[in-house]
């Protein structure tokens, strides 16, 4: 990383639901141009601290930075220069994919040919096609598609590869580094270890509302290795899904 | 950065939802199909409506204003040509309803009618008796020419389809409002569409008003479709022409509006999509039946008549029929549009109460 400018701050977040403390405390920064992984089990408090940064809730105290602006007072400039993938959002009914851009660019104010959004994601084949039609790998395509509309400085990817077959994964991974390579900071939320150790720089294990441990993937398996941890099965130079993909075949299928 | 402009945002949900609203077959059919189905039962059933046999007695006078009236209410057929003896047992038998006997007073303009009817058709009988009170006040008293004339106006034109019509477009509007903003809002809050809509810069107000641009555009479209039809198909009377279908576009626009309160509501009480209808029905049922849709609410007993008085759609259905069959003006019905305005009041004051954006 060239640059260590965080773009994104988050100090002692605390999100309660009624008799449930579902973040306690967590602190993170997540700097400019990198892939940020916040990682851990279900209701360890990711998607929460996600939608708390991306302005769709409320939290009940810390503060959040977002490129300068703070998530209380400037909640409006945060939605301009961020991209929000949301875990299991659906589209406007009865529209295609060329007309649900168009309403994006719409909300957005962006200007921008709804053709070209949809090269980006590989989906021109698709413009006419409705959301629901789509396979599981488009209809992720798309949605990243869609938080690209108003080019925003950061892109949040709820858990983008569940369920997706390791082509359609790997066909995501790419997409995403050439997001991040063209300049865009990307959050994103995984339940995948191998996924995060490939795509992120950095990431953050969360476990009951806060941070356990935060570095690069090499940093934290080599403390692991350093405190003496060995597998209990010698690693082979392949895994199960090199011999699937190689097997099945690298290219993308629908 | 490029100032964020609310009425873009607006505009681009008003017409991705109008594209939602046209692909969507449930929309269609409430708003157009039904509708069309009964105009098109009611308009066949009448093109006259319910159709009068009435005997000419043989000697009458036939060139007079009265027959020529009678004829023109398009219910009633004049049978002439048979002797006084056919008709008696035609009379007995019911296949004709009533005599009618024209005479030219002496000395006078006037004319002096006899009437008589039958026991074996008691019910056309009472609609003839109706018919010929609309056209005189009294068909006893000697009317003037003045008087005649006076009553034609209201008297003979009066149609089915100019009654069913206006309630169908009622009721129309009300499955739309209802129906539609109900299920729209509650599948775009259960499928986290406005969730994903609230992380872009976009205002809450700018998705109710896009939404509601949509739904009023298109029941506008659906009221105009079905209008026309009426008009030129089954000659729906329109009074003033195009100014009074403008009329009834407006008094739509409103009733449309209040509807989509309830729409509101249940979307926001509504736990999910199958609890949708059962709660929208308990809303337009009674409204369908009891609002004058079909039968006038004079026709229901006394003591159902308050409850028909009491809802939203009596009100426009009885602005729609004053201004498209009488030729009223919008201000002419002020009273009607109070009545939905109150509605529309107190409906959006318990809409924003209930209503739920995730």
């Amino acid at each position: 990383m060239e640059t260590k400018k965080a773009i994104i701050s988050v100090k002692d977040l605390v999100k309660k639901y009624d008799d449930f403390v579902a973040v306690q405390g967590l602190s993170f920064e997540v700097y400019e141009h990198e892939i940020f992984g916040l990682l851990g089990p279900n209701g360890a408090g990711k998607t929460t601290t996600l939608e708390i940064i991306e302005t769709l809730r409320a939290k009940t105290s810390g503060e959040i930075i977002v490129d300068g602006f703070s998530v209380d007072k400037q909640p409006q400039d945060i939605k301009q220069i961020i991209g929000v993938q949301l875990q299991a959002a659906g589209y406007y009914p009865n529209l295609n994919l060329i007309e649900l851009i168009e309403l994006f660019a719409g909300l957005y104010g962006a200007n921008i040919k709804p053709m070209e959004m949809l090269e980006k994601v590989n989906l021109q084949d698709k413009a006419k096609a409705k959301y629901k039609a789509l396979s599981g790998g488009q209809k992720q395509r798309f949605s990243i598609a869609t938080t690209l509309i108003n080019q925003p400085k950061i892109i949040f990817l709820d858990e983008p590869t569940t369920g997706l077959d390791p082509q359609a994964r790997r066909n995501l991974w790419d997409l995403i580094k050439e997001i991040r390579d063209a300049g865009t900071t990307v959050v994103i939320t995984t339940h995948y270890m191998d996924e995060a150790e490939q795509l992120c720089d950095r990431v953050a294990f969360v476990e009951r509302g806060q941070i356990i441990a935060l570095d690069t993937p090499d940093n934290l398996i080599d403390q692991l290795v350093n405190s003496g941890f060995e597998r209990k099965k010698e690693v082979k130079k392949a895994n199960l899904e090199d011999v699937f993909i190689n097997l099945t075949g690298q290219e993308w299928r629908e | 950065m490029k100032k964020y402009n609310n009425l873009t945002a607006t505009l681009a949900l008003a017409k991705a939802s109008f594209r939602s609203i046209m692909r969507s077959p449930s929309a269609v059919v409430f708003t157009l199909a039904f509708p069309l189905i009964f105009i098109l039962v009611f308009g066949f059933l009448g093109g006259g409506g319910t159709r009068i046999d009435v005997g000419v007695t043989p000697g009458s006078d036939v060139n007079n204003p009265i027959m020529g009236m009678l004829k023109k209410t398009g219910m009633i057929r004049l049978v002439k040509d048979k002797s006084n003896a056919e008709f008696d047992k035609l009379l007995e038998k019911g296949n004709v309803d009533a005599m009618i006997d024209v005479h030219r007073k002496v000395n006078s303009a006037a004319y002096s009618v006899n009437v008589v009817y039958t026991s074996a058709s008691r019910d056309k009988g009472g609609i003839l008796k109706s018919v010929l009170n609309n056209i005189f006040y009294d068909k006893t008293l000697k009317p003037t020419v003045a008087e005649i004339k006076e009553s034609t106006i209201t008297g003979r034109e009066y149609k089915t389809i100019d009654f069913i019509l206006p309630g169908q477009l009622g009721f129309s509007l009300l499955s739309t409002g209802v129906f539609g903003t109900a299920f729209v809002f509650l599948s775009l809050r259960q499928t986290l569409v406005i969730k994903r809509f609230f992380a872009t810069p976009v205002r809450r107000s700018s998705i109710v008003i896009g939404e509601g641009i949509a739904r009023i555009g298109f029941a506008l479209i659906g009221a105009l479709f079905i209008i026309l039809i009426g008009h030129f198909f089954f000659g729906f009377t329109l009074v003033h022409g195009a100014l009074t279908v403008v009329n009834m576009l407006i008094l739509a626009t409103m009733g449309i509006i209040v509807f989509m309160g309830f729409g509101f509501i249940i979307s926001g009480i509504a736990k999910s999509e199958s609890m949708v209808p059962p709660i929208s029905n308990i809303i337009t049922l009674p409204q369908f039946l009891l609002s004058g849709t079909f039968f006038s609410i004079e026709a229901f007993p006394s003591w159902l008549q308050p409850i028909s008085r009491a809802l939203p759609l009596t009100y426009l259905n009885d602005a729609m029929r004053k201004v498209a069959f009488e030729g009223l003006g919008l201000w002419d019905v002020k009273f009607q549009i109070m009545i939905l305005l109150l509605w529309g009041i107190g409906i959006y004051a318990v809409a924003v109460k209930v209503f739920k954006w995730e």
